[in-house]
Protein backbone atom coordinates (compact mmCIF):
# COMPACT_ATOMS: atom_id res chain seq x y z
CA UNK A 1 0.00 0.00 0.00
CA UNK A 2 1.54 3.23 -0.76
CA UNK A 3 1.96 5.43 2.40
CA UNK A 4 -0.65 8.33 0.97
CA UNK A 5 -3.04 6.04 0.77
CA UNK A 6 -2.50 4.32 4.09
CA UNK A 7 -2.42 7.52 5.55
CA UNK A 8 -5.39 8.50 4.54
CA UNK A 9 -6.85 5.38 6.30
CA UNK A 10 -4.76 5.83 9.14
CA UNK A 11 -5.61 9.21 10.72
CA UNK A 12 -9.25 10.01 11.67
CA UNK A 13 -10.65 12.15 9.35
CA UNK A 14 -11.85 14.38 12.58
CA UNK A 15 -7.56 14.97 12.40
CA UNK A 16 -7.25 15.96 9.47
CA UNK A 17 -9.40 19.65 10.56
CA UNK A 18 -7.36 22.19 12.73
CA UNK A 19 -9.62 23.38 15.27
CA UNK A 20 -9.16 26.89 17.45
CA UNK A 21 -5.65 27.48 18.83
CA UNK A 22 -4.39 24.31 17.08
CA UNK A 23 -0.77 25.19 17.55
CA UNK A 24 -0.78 24.80 21.44
CA UNK A 25 -4.03 22.60 21.50
CA UNK A 26 -3.69 19.52 19.65
CA UNK A 27 -7.18 18.03 20.78
CA UNK A 28 -9.90 18.08 22.97
CA UNK A 29 -12.17 15.18 24.59
CA UNK A 30 -15.16 14.56 27.02
CA UNK A 31 -15.57 11.03 28.66
CA UNK A 32 -19.03 10.12 30.08
CA UNK A 33 -18.77 6.73 32.44
CA UNK A 34 -22.05 5.44 32.60
CA UNK A 35 -23.78 1.84 33.77
CA UNK A 36 -26.88 0.01 33.08
CA UNK A 37 -29.53 -0.08 36.12
CA UNK A 38 -29.64 -3.94 37.47
CA UNK A 39 -26.05 -5.43 36.05
CA UNK A 40 -23.97 -5.78 37.64
CA UNK A 41 -20.28 -3.83 36.48
CA UNK A 42 -17.69 -5.39 34.38
CA UNK A 43 -15.25 -6.38 36.89
CA UNK A 44 -17.40 -8.92 38.44
CA UNK A 45 -19.97 -9.64 35.09
CA UNK A 46 -19.42 -13.32 34.13
CA UNK A 47 -19.62 -14.15 30.50
CA UNK A 48 -23.35 -13.94 29.90
CA UNK A 49 -23.66 -11.54 31.78
CA UNK A 50 -21.43 -9.55 29.84
CA UNK A 51 -23.09 -10.88 27.07
CA UNK A 52 -26.38 -9.72 27.88
CA UNK A 53 -25.18 -6.03 28.32
CA UNK A 54 -23.13 -5.55 25.24
CA UNK A 55 -26.30 -7.41 22.91
CA UNK A 56 -28.74 -4.89 24.62
CA UNK A 57 -26.91 -2.10 23.36
CA UNK A 58 -26.24 -3.51 20.16
CA UNK A 59 -29.78 -4.12 19.44
CA UNK A 60 -30.76 -0.50 20.18
CA UNK A 61 -27.85 1.47 18.45
CA UNK A 62 -25.89 -0.31 15.91
CA UNK A 63 -26.22 1.39 12.36
CA UNK A 64 -28.19 3.61 14.04
CA UNK A 65 -27.71 7.35 13.14
CA UNK A 66 -26.87 10.19 15.66
CA UNK A 67 -28.16 13.85 14.52
CA UNK A 68 -25.84 14.88 11.58
CA UNK A 69 -23.13 12.47 12.73
CA UNK A 70 -24.48 9.81 10.74
CA UNK A 71 -24.51 5.55 11.62
CA UNK A 72 -22.64 4.61 13.98
CA UNK A 73 -21.08 1.13 13.06
CA UNK A 74 -20.62 -1.36 15.70
CA UNK A 75 -17.33 -3.45 16.53
CA UNK A 76 -16.71 -6.43 18.31
CA UNK A 77 -13.13 -5.90 19.86
CA UNK A 78 -12.78 -9.48 20.96
CA UNK A 79 -12.95 -10.69 17.29
CA UNK A 80 -10.56 -8.46 16.35
CA UNK A 81 -6.84 -9.03 15.36
CA UNK A 82 -4.28 -8.12 18.26
CA UNK A 83 -2.39 -5.88 15.88
CA UNK A 84 -5.80 -4.21 15.03
CA UNK A 85 -6.89 -3.36 18.64
CA UNK A 86 -3.41 -2.10 18.84
CA UNK A 87 -4.01 0.24 16.18
CA UNK A 88 -7.68 1.47 17.65
CA UNK A 89 -5.76 2.01 20.84
CA UNK A 90 -2.75 4.32 18.96
CA UNK A 91 -6.25 6.30 17.26
CA UNK A 92 -7.71 6.76 21.09
CA UNK A 93 -10.39 5.15 19.92
CA UNK A 94 -10.62 2.68 22.29
CA UNK A 95 -8.46 2.34 25.76
CA UNK A 96 -5.37 0.05 26.03
CA UNK A 97 -7.23 -1.94 29.17
CA UNK A 98 -10.15 -2.50 26.32
CA UNK A 99 -7.65 -3.94 23.99
CA UNK A 100 -6.21 -6.61 26.54
CA UNK A 101 -9.03 -7.81 28.18
CA UNK A 102 -11.52 -7.96 24.79
CA UNK A 103 -14.49 -9.98 27.07
CA UNK A 104 -17.84 -8.98 24.99
CA UNK A 105 -16.51 -6.04 25.01
CA UNK A 106 -17.20 -3.62 22.00
CA UNK A 107 -17.07 -0.46 20.13
CA UNK A 108 -19.89 1.81 18.40
CA UNK A 109 -18.19 4.25 15.81
CA UNK A 110 -18.96 6.90 13.91
CA UNK A 111 -17.87 7.81 10.36
CA UNK A 112 -15.56 10.57 11.00
CA UNK A 113 -13.96 8.58 14.50
CA UNK A 114 -14.95 11.58 16.45
CA UNK A 115 -17.52 9.93 18.30
CA UNK A 116 -16.38 5.97 20.10
CA UNK A 117 -18.36 4.43 22.22
CA UNK A 118 -16.86 1.77 24.48
CA UNK A 119 -19.13 -1.10 25.85
CA UNK A 120 -17.53 -3.30 28.39
CA UNK A 121 -14.93 -1.39 29.35
CA UNK A 122 -14.67 -1.09 33.14
CA UNK A 123 -18.15 0.15 32.89
CA UNK A 124 -20.56 -0.72 30.74
CA UNK A 125 -20.72 2.52 28.61
CA UNK A 126 -17.94 4.94 28.02
CA UNK A 127 -19.06 7.44 25.40
CA UNK A 128 -16.36 9.93 23.93
CA UNK A 129 -16.33 12.69 21.46
CA UNK A 130 -12.99 14.36 20.75
CA UNK A 131 -12.23 17.36 18.35
CA UNK A 132 -9.44 18.59 16.89
CA UNK A 133 -7.38 22.11 18.83
CA UNK A 134 -9.49 23.87 21.51
CA UNK A 135 -13.03 22.80 21.40
CA UNK A 136 -13.85 21.56 24.78
CA UNK A 137 -17.43 23.02 24.79
CA UNK A 138 -18.52 21.42 21.58
CA UNK A 139 -17.34 18.46 22.97
CA UNK A 140 -18.97 18.63 25.89
CA UNK A 141 -22.49 19.61 24.16
CA UNK A 142 -22.37 16.41 21.53
CA UNK A 143 -21.43 14.27 24.41
CA UNK A 144 -24.15 15.36 26.42
CA UNK A 145 -26.54 15.06 23.26
CA UNK A 146 -25.00 10.87 22.72
CA UNK A 147 -26.02 10.93 26.10
CA UNK A 148 -29.12 11.71 25.72
CA UNK A 149 -30.12 9.63 23.22
CA UNK A 150 -28.55 6.38 25.02
CA UNK A 151 -31.11 7.45 28.12
CA UNK A 152 -33.91 7.26 25.62
CA UNK A 153 -33.71 3.40 25.52
CA UNK A 154 -31.68 2.42 28.21
CA UNK A 155 -32.19 3.18 31.99
CA UNK A 156 -28.74 4.16 33.46
CA UNK A 157 -27.25 3.66 37.40
CA UNK A 158 -28.16 7.14 38.72
CA UNK A 159 -29.01 7.88 42.26
CA UNK A 160 -29.49 11.16 43.68
CA UNK A 161 -26.55 11.49 46.32
CA UNK A 162 -24.09 9.92 44.21
CA UNK A 163 -25.11 11.06 40.28
CA UNK A 164 -23.68 8.45 37.95
CA UNK A 165 -23.07 5.27 39.28
CA UNK A 166 -19.35 4.31 38.12
CA UNK A 167 -17.61 1.14 39.00
CA UNK A 168 -14.58 3.07 39.90
CA UNK A 169 -15.10 6.08 43.17
CA UNK A 170 -12.73 8.45 40.90
CA UNK A 171 -15.11 8.68 38.68
CA UNK A 172 -19.09 8.95 40.59
CA UNK A 173 -21.25 11.77 39.94
CA UNK A 174 -20.65 13.34 36.53
CA UNK A 175 -19.18 10.29 35.46
CA UNK A 176 -17.18 12.91 33.06
CA UNK A 177 -13.49 13.55 32.14
CA UNK A 178 -12.50 16.33 30.13
CA UNK A 179 -9.15 16.47 28.49
CA UNK A 180 -6.77 18.63 26.50
CA UNK A 181 -3.71 17.16 24.87
CA UNK A 182 -1.34 20.31 24.89
CA UNK A 183 1.70 20.38 22.94
CA UNK A 184 4.51 22.44 25.68
CA UNK A 185 7.74 22.50 24.00
CA UNK A 186 9.13 26.06 25.34
CA UNK A 187 7.69 25.06 28.75
CA UNK A 188 9.48 22.47 29.26
CA UNK A 189 12.74 23.81 27.45
CA UNK A 190 12.77 26.63 29.95
CA UNK A 191 11.21 24.47 32.73
CA UNK A 192 8.99 26.22 33.40
CA UNK A 193 6.28 23.05 33.87
CA UNK A 194 7.97 22.08 36.58
CA UNK A 195 6.71 24.31 38.57
CA UNK A 196 3.40 24.14 36.47
CA UNK A 197 2.63 21.05 36.86
CA UNK A 198 2.15 21.50 40.67
CA UNK A 199 0.04 24.53 40.83
CA UNK A 200 -2.21 22.28 38.27
CA UNK A 201 -2.74 19.88 40.48
CA UNK A 202 -3.65 21.65 43.44
CA UNK A 203 -6.75 22.91 41.24
CA UNK A 204 -7.79 19.49 40.80
CA UNK A 205 -6.61 19.21 37.46
CA UNK A 206 -4.38 16.28 36.46
CA UNK A 207 -1.37 16.46 34.00
CA UNK A 208 -0.29 13.34 32.03
CA UNK A 209 1.70 11.47 29.48
CA UNK A 210 -0.96 11.39 25.99
CA UNK A 211 -2.01 7.37 26.45
CA UNK A 212 -3.84 8.69 29.45
CA UNK A 213 -3.46 7.01 32.96
CA UNK A 214 0.49 6.54 34.16
CA UNK A 215 1.69 7.52 30.75
CA UNK A 216 4.45 9.44 30.34
CA UNK A 217 4.73 12.66 28.44
CA UNK A 218 6.31 11.91 25.14
CA UNK A 219 7.10 14.79 22.72
CA UNK A 220 6.16 17.19 25.60
CA UNK A 221 2.57 16.36 24.81
CA UNK A 222 0.93 16.74 27.94
CA UNK A 223 -2.98 15.62 28.62
CA UNK A 224 -4.57 17.82 31.28
CA UNK A 225 -7.70 16.71 32.89
CA UNK A 226 -10.05 17.50 35.55
CA UNK A 227 -9.97 14.62 38.68
CA UNK A 228 -12.77 15.55 40.45
CA UNK A 229 -16.09 14.00 39.20
CA UNK A 230 -18.28 14.66 42.50
CA UNK A 231 -19.96 18.00 43.60
CA UNK A 232 -19.29 19.96 40.10
CA UNK A 233 -21.78 20.10 37.36
CA UNK A 234 -20.04 19.21 33.75
CA UNK A 235 -20.23 23.02 32.55
CA UNK A 236 -18.52 24.22 35.57
CA UNK A 237 -15.66 21.31 35.36
CA UNK A 238 -15.10 22.35 31.73
CA UNK A 239 -15.14 25.99 32.61
CA UNK A 240 -12.49 25.29 35.39
CA UNK A 241 -10.48 23.45 32.69
CA UNK A 242 -10.94 26.05 30.19
CA UNK A 243 -9.50 28.61 32.21
CA UNK A 244 -6.00 26.54 33.40
CA UNK A 245 -5.71 25.62 29.19
CA UNK A 246 -6.17 29.26 28.06
CA UNK A 247 -3.48 30.27 30.43
CA UNK A 248 -1.09 27.35 29.78
CA UNK A 249 -1.70 28.86 25.83
CA UNK A 250 -0.80 32.19 27.45
CA UNK A 251 2.35 31.13 29.06
CA UNK A 252 3.50 29.01 26.14
CA UNK A 253 3.47 31.78 23.89
CA UNK A 254 5.09 33.56 25.81
CA UNK A 255 8.12 31.55 26.81
CA UNK A 256 8.43 30.65 22.99
CA UNK A 257 8.81 34.54 22.77
CA UNK A 258 11.25 34.84 25.49
CA UNK A 259 12.99 31.68 23.56
CA UNK A 260 12.70 33.94 20.27
CA UNK A 261 14.29 36.36 22.02
CA UNK A 262 16.67 35.32 24.31
CA UNK A 263 18.58 31.89 22.01
CA UNK A 264 16.92 31.90 18.54
CA UNK A 265 20.11 31.14 17.22
CA UNK A 266 20.43 27.63 19.94
CA UNK A 267 16.71 27.19 19.03
CA UNK A 268 17.26 27.23 15.61
CA UNK A 269 19.74 24.48 15.68
CA UNK A 270 17.95 22.13 17.42
CA UNK A 271 14.63 22.46 14.92
CA UNK A 272 16.95 21.51 12.37
CA UNK A 273 19.20 18.77 13.66
CA UNK A 274 16.04 17.81 14.67
CA UNK A 275 14.56 18.09 11.18
CA UNK A 276 18.00 16.74 9.42
CA UNK A 277 17.92 13.24 11.90
CA UNK A 278 14.38 12.67 10.71
CA UNK A 279 15.02 13.43 7.41
CA UNK A 280 18.30 11.18 7.42
CA UNK A 281 17.92 8.42 9.69
CA UNK A 282 18.07 5.18 9.17
CA UNK A 283 17.27 3.79 12.53
CA UNK A 284 15.15 5.89 14.83
CA UNK A 285 13.77 4.98 18.30
CA UNK A 286 10.44 6.03 19.13
CA UNK A 287 11.23 8.44 22.03
CA UNK A 288 14.05 10.14 19.63
CA UNK A 289 11.16 10.44 16.96
CA UNK A 290 8.53 11.78 19.00
CA UNK A 291 11.22 14.32 20.90
CA UNK A 292 12.70 15.37 17.28
CA UNK A 293 8.97 15.94 15.91
CA UNK A 294 8.31 17.93 18.68
CA UNK A 295 10.94 20.13 17.93
CA UNK A 296 9.85 20.25 14.18
CA UNK A 297 6.49 20.79 15.40
CA UNK A 298 8.00 23.92 17.38
CA UNK A 299 9.89 25.04 14.29
CA UNK A 300 6.81 25.24 12.33
CA UNK A 301 5.07 27.32 14.25
CA UNK A 302 7.78 29.74 14.94
CA UNK A 303 7.79 30.24 10.89
CA UNK A 304 11.25 28.39 11.16
CA UNK A 305 10.65 25.61 8.82
CA UNK A 306 8.84 26.54 5.80
CA UNK A 307 6.35 23.60 3.41
CA UNK A 308 5.91 21.13 6.24
CA UNK A 309 1.81 20.85 7.08
CA UNK A 310 1.67 21.77 11.14
CA UNK A 311 -0.37 17.99 11.03
CA UNK A 312 3.11 16.73 10.61
CA UNK A 313 3.46 16.01 14.34
CA UNK A 314 -0.21 14.54 14.80
CA UNK A 315 -0.16 12.26 12.04
CA UNK A 316 3.75 11.16 12.43
CA UNK A 317 3.12 10.31 16.34
CA UNK A 318 0.32 8.43 15.62
CA UNK A 319 1.95 6.16 12.50
CA UNK A 320 5.23 5.83 14.01
CA UNK A 321 3.64 3.71 17.11
CA UNK A 322 4.41 0.07 16.91
CA UNK A 323 0.88 -1.18 15.89
CA UNK A 324 0.76 1.17 12.97
CA UNK A 325 4.32 0.55 12.06
CA UNK A 326 3.10 -3.26 11.82
CA UNK A 327 0.62 -2.87 10.28
CA UNK A 328 2.25 -1.16 7.47
CA UNK A 329 4.50 -3.24 7.19
CA UNK A 330 2.11 -5.84 6.89
CA UNK A 331 3.95 -8.47 9.26
CA UNK A 332 4.72 -8.52 12.98
CA UNK A 333 8.27 -6.86 13.38
CA UNK A 334 10.78 -6.77 16.42
CA UNK A 335 11.74 -4.15 17.90
CA UNK A 336 15.19 -3.29 15.75
CA UNK A 337 12.95 -4.06 12.86
CA UNK A 338 10.80 -1.42 14.20
CA UNK A 339 13.02 0.85 14.43
CA UNK A 340 14.45 0.59 10.79
CA UNK A 341 10.60 0.73 9.27
CA UNK A 342 9.95 3.66 11.51
CA UNK A 343 13.10 6.11 10.25
CA UNK A 344 12.18 4.65 6.75
CA UNK A 345 8.73 5.85 7.15
CA UNK A 346 9.22 9.56 8.51
CA UNK A 347 11.82 9.95 5.56
CA UNK A 348 8.98 8.63 2.79
CA UNK A 349 6.57 10.49 4.58
CA UNK A 350 8.75 14.00 4.50
CA UNK A 351 9.69 13.57 1.03
CA UNK A 352 5.86 13.24 0.62
CA UNK A 353 5.41 16.55 2.41
CA UNK A 354 8.38 18.08 -0.13
CA UNK A 355 6.66 16.73 -3.43
CA UNK A 356 2.75 18.05 -2.69
CA UNK A 357 4.35 21.50 -2.31
CA UNK B 1 12.47 21.55 46.28
CA UNK B 2 15.42 19.33 45.64
CA UNK B 3 15.25 15.20 45.00
CA UNK B 4 15.62 13.59 48.00
CA UNK B 5 17.32 10.60 46.42
CA UNK B 6 20.24 12.89 43.84
CA UNK B 7 19.95 16.48 45.54
CA UNK B 8 20.53 17.74 42.19
CA UNK B 9 17.53 17.47 40.30
CA UNK B 10 14.13 19.08 41.52
CA UNK B 11 11.24 16.77 42.69
CA UNK B 12 8.72 16.49 40.13
CA UNK B 13 6.82 13.46 41.96
CA UNK B 14 5.78 13.92 45.72
CA UNK B 15 4.30 11.14 47.44
CA UNK B 16 3.23 10.26 50.81
CA UNK B 17 3.84 6.76 51.97
CA UNK B 18 1.76 5.21 54.76
CA UNK B 19 2.74 1.55 56.42
CA UNK B 20 1.14 0.43 59.55
CA UNK B 21 -0.14 4.25 59.97
CA UNK B 22 3.05 5.65 59.84
CA UNK B 23 3.37 8.31 57.32
CA UNK B 24 6.01 8.85 55.05
CA UNK B 25 6.93 11.81 52.45
CA UNK B 26 8.79 10.97 49.31
CA UNK B 27 10.20 13.83 46.87
CA UNK B 28 12.07 12.46 44.11
CA UNK B 29 12.53 13.14 40.99
CA UNK B 30 11.50 11.57 38.04
CA UNK B 31 14.64 9.97 36.80
CA UNK B 32 15.03 8.53 41.05
CA UNK B 33 11.93 7.59 40.76
CA UNK B 34 12.68 5.48 37.40
CA UNK B 35 16.09 3.77 38.57
CA UNK B 36 14.24 3.06 41.80
CA UNK B 37 11.85 1.29 40.11
CA UNK B 38 9.23 2.38 42.80
CA UNK B 39 6.25 4.58 42.21
CA UNK B 40 6.76 4.70 38.09
CA UNK B 41 3.82 6.37 36.50
CA UNK B 42 2.69 4.15 33.45
CA UNK B 43 4.34 0.96 35.29
CA UNK B 44 2.16 -1.92 36.33
CA UNK B 45 3.61 -1.77 39.72
CA UNK B 46 1.34 1.79 40.18
CA UNK B 47 -1.75 2.85 39.14
CA UNK B 48 -4.66 4.64 40.26
CA UNK B 49 -6.53 1.41 41.72
CA UNK B 50 -3.22 0.77 43.95
CA UNK B 51 -3.39 4.63 44.79
CA UNK B 52 -7.05 4.10 45.75
CA UNK B 53 -6.63 1.05 47.30
CA UNK B 54 -4.01 2.13 49.65
CA UNK B 55 -6.85 5.01 50.59
CA UNK B 56 -9.69 2.43 51.33
CA UNK B 57 -7.29 -0.14 53.15
CA UNK B 58 -5.54 2.95 55.27
CA UNK B 59 -9.69 3.17 56.92
CA UNK B 60 -8.93 -0.37 58.14
CA UNK B 61 -5.26 -0.01 59.50
CA UNK B 62 -6.00 1.41 62.75
CA UNK B 63 -8.17 -1.40 64.47
CA UNK B 64 -6.90 -3.54 67.10
CA UNK B 65 -7.30 -7.25 67.09
CA UNK B 66 -10.09 -6.79 68.99
CA UNK B 67 -12.26 -4.65 67.05
CA UNK B 68 -10.80 -6.37 63.81
CA UNK B 69 -12.54 -9.37 65.38
CA UNK B 70 -15.57 -7.63 65.95
CA UNK B 71 -15.60 -6.48 62.48
CA UNK B 72 -15.16 -9.72 60.41
CA UNK B 73 -18.28 -11.05 62.60
CA UNK B 74 -20.25 -8.84 60.80
CA UNK B 75 -19.01 -8.14 57.47
CA UNK B 76 -20.14 -5.75 54.99
CA UNK B 77 -21.19 -7.66 52.06
CA UNK B 78 -23.15 -6.51 48.86
CA UNK B 79 -26.30 -8.67 48.43
CA UNK B 80 -26.33 -8.48 44.70
CA UNK B 81 -22.86 -9.05 43.23
CA UNK B 82 -21.48 -10.20 46.54
CA UNK B 83 -18.22 -7.98 46.94
CA UNK B 84 -17.13 -7.56 50.58
CA UNK B 85 -15.77 -4.59 51.64
CA UNK B 86 -12.41 -5.82 52.15
CA UNK B 87 -12.30 -6.76 48.34
CA UNK B 88 -13.77 -3.64 46.91
CA UNK B 89 -10.84 -1.71 49.28
CA UNK B 90 -8.47 -3.59 47.81
CA UNK B 91 -9.36 -3.55 43.75
CA UNK B 92 -10.98 -0.22 44.53
CA UNK B 93 -13.67 -0.40 42.06
CA UNK B 94 -17.06 -1.49 43.02
CA UNK B 95 -19.30 -4.88 41.48
CA UNK B 96 -22.16 -2.95 41.26
CA UNK B 97 -24.59 -0.12 41.58
CA UNK B 98 -25.65 -1.45 44.80
CA UNK B 99 -22.64 -1.58 46.43
CA UNK B 100 -23.07 2.24 46.66
CA UNK B 101 -25.69 1.64 49.27
CA UNK B 102 -23.88 -1.64 50.90
CA UNK B 103 -21.25 0.78 51.99
CA UNK B 104 -22.58 3.64 52.09
CA UNK B 105 -21.70 4.06 55.75
CA UNK B 106 -18.02 4.21 54.48
CA UNK B 107 -17.95 5.79 51.43
CA UNK B 108 -18.37 9.60 52.41
CA UNK B 109 -14.80 10.11 53.95
CA UNK B 110 -13.11 8.27 50.61
CA UNK B 111 -15.18 10.10 48.37
CA UNK B 112 -14.29 13.07 50.48
CA UNK B 113 -10.83 12.40 49.89
CA UNK B 114 -11.44 11.89 45.89
CA UNK B 115 -13.37 14.64 45.10
CA UNK B 116 -11.96 17.54 47.17
CA UNK B 117 -14.00 17.33 50.09
CA UNK B 118 -17.55 16.60 47.91
CA UNK B 119 -19.86 14.41 48.25
CA UNK B 120 -22.66 14.73 46.51
CA UNK B 121 -23.61 15.53 42.84
CA UNK B 122 -24.41 18.43 41.66
CA UNK B 123 -24.15 17.70 38.04
CA UNK B 124 -26.48 16.40 35.57
CA UNK B 125 -29.99 14.30 36.01
CA UNK B 126 -30.97 11.80 33.13
CA UNK B 127 -34.16 13.17 31.72
CA UNK B 128 -35.96 10.12 31.89
CA UNK B 129 -35.63 8.55 35.35
CA UNK B 130 -34.53 12.32 36.29
CA UNK B 131 -38.49 13.28 35.93
CA UNK B 132 -39.37 10.20 38.28
CA UNK B 133 -36.45 11.89 40.74
CA UNK B 134 -38.19 15.34 40.85
CA UNK B 135 -41.87 14.00 41.03
CA UNK B 136 -40.61 11.69 44.01
CA UNK B 137 -39.45 14.22 45.91
CA UNK B 138 -42.75 16.20 45.75
CA UNK B 139 -44.50 13.46 46.18
CA UNK B 140 -42.48 13.14 49.80
CA UNK B 141 -43.45 17.10 50.64
CA UNK B 142 -47.11 16.90 49.55
CA UNK B 143 -47.00 13.75 51.89
CA UNK B 144 -45.72 15.94 54.65
CA UNK B 145 -48.42 18.42 53.86
CA UNK B 146 -51.19 16.32 53.88
CA UNK B 147 -50.07 15.01 58.05
CA UNK B 148 -50.07 18.58 58.72
CA UNK B 149 -53.83 18.82 56.96
CA UNK B 150 -54.49 16.21 59.47
CA UNK B 151 -53.27 17.42 62.61
CA UNK B 152 -55.06 20.76 61.58
CA UNK B 153 -58.19 18.78 61.06
CA UNK B 154 -58.75 20.12 57.57
CA UNK B 155 -60.32 17.10 55.46
CA UNK B 156 -61.65 18.40 53.01
CA UNK B 157 -57.98 19.77 52.03
CA UNK B 158 -56.32 16.57 52.78
CA UNK B 159 -58.66 13.96 51.09
CA UNK B 160 -57.12 16.17 47.90
CA UNK B 161 -53.87 15.43 48.62
CA UNK B 162 -54.23 12.70 49.43
CA UNK B 163 -56.09 11.85 45.96
CA UNK B 164 -53.24 14.05 43.91
CA UNK B 165 -50.33 12.00 45.75
CA UNK B 166 -52.05 8.81 44.79
CA UNK B 167 -52.42 9.66 41.27
CA UNK B 168 -49.20 10.60 41.25
CA UNK B 169 -47.68 7.57 42.63
CA UNK B 170 -49.63 5.64 40.22
CA UNK B 171 -47.65 7.76 37.09
CA UNK B 172 -44.46 6.83 38.83
CA UNK B 173 -45.50 3.04 39.64
CA UNK B 174 -44.58 1.90 35.72
CA UNK B 175 -41.32 2.66 36.04
CA UNK B 176 -40.16 1.89 39.68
Amino acid sequence: MSLKRFMSEAISPWMKNEGPDSDIVLSSRIRLARNLENHVFPLVADEQQSEEVNEQIRKHYENQAYGSVGNLSYINVDQLKVIERRVLVEKHLISPNLAEEPKHSAVLMSEDESISIMINEEDHIRIQCLFPGFQLSEALTLASGIDDWFEEKVNYAFDEKHGYLTSCPTNVGTGMRASVMMHLPALVMTQKIHRIVPAINQLGLVVRGIYGEGSEAQGNVFQISNQMTLGKSEIDIVEDLRGVVLQLIEEERSARNTLLETSKIQLEDRVYRSLGTLANSRIIQSKEATKCLSDVRLGIDLEMIEGISRKILNELMILTQPGFLQQYAGETLSPDDRDIRRATLIRERLKLEKNNE
Amino acid sequence: MYCQECQQRPATLHFTKIINGEKNEIHICEQCAKEKGDFIPGSNSFSIHNLLSGLLNFEQHPLSESTSKARSQQVMQCSKCGMTYSEFAKIGRFGCSNCYKTFASKLDPVLKRIHGGNTDHSGKIPKRIGNDLLERKKINQLRQHLQQLIHQEEFEEAAQVRDQIKSMEKRLGGSD
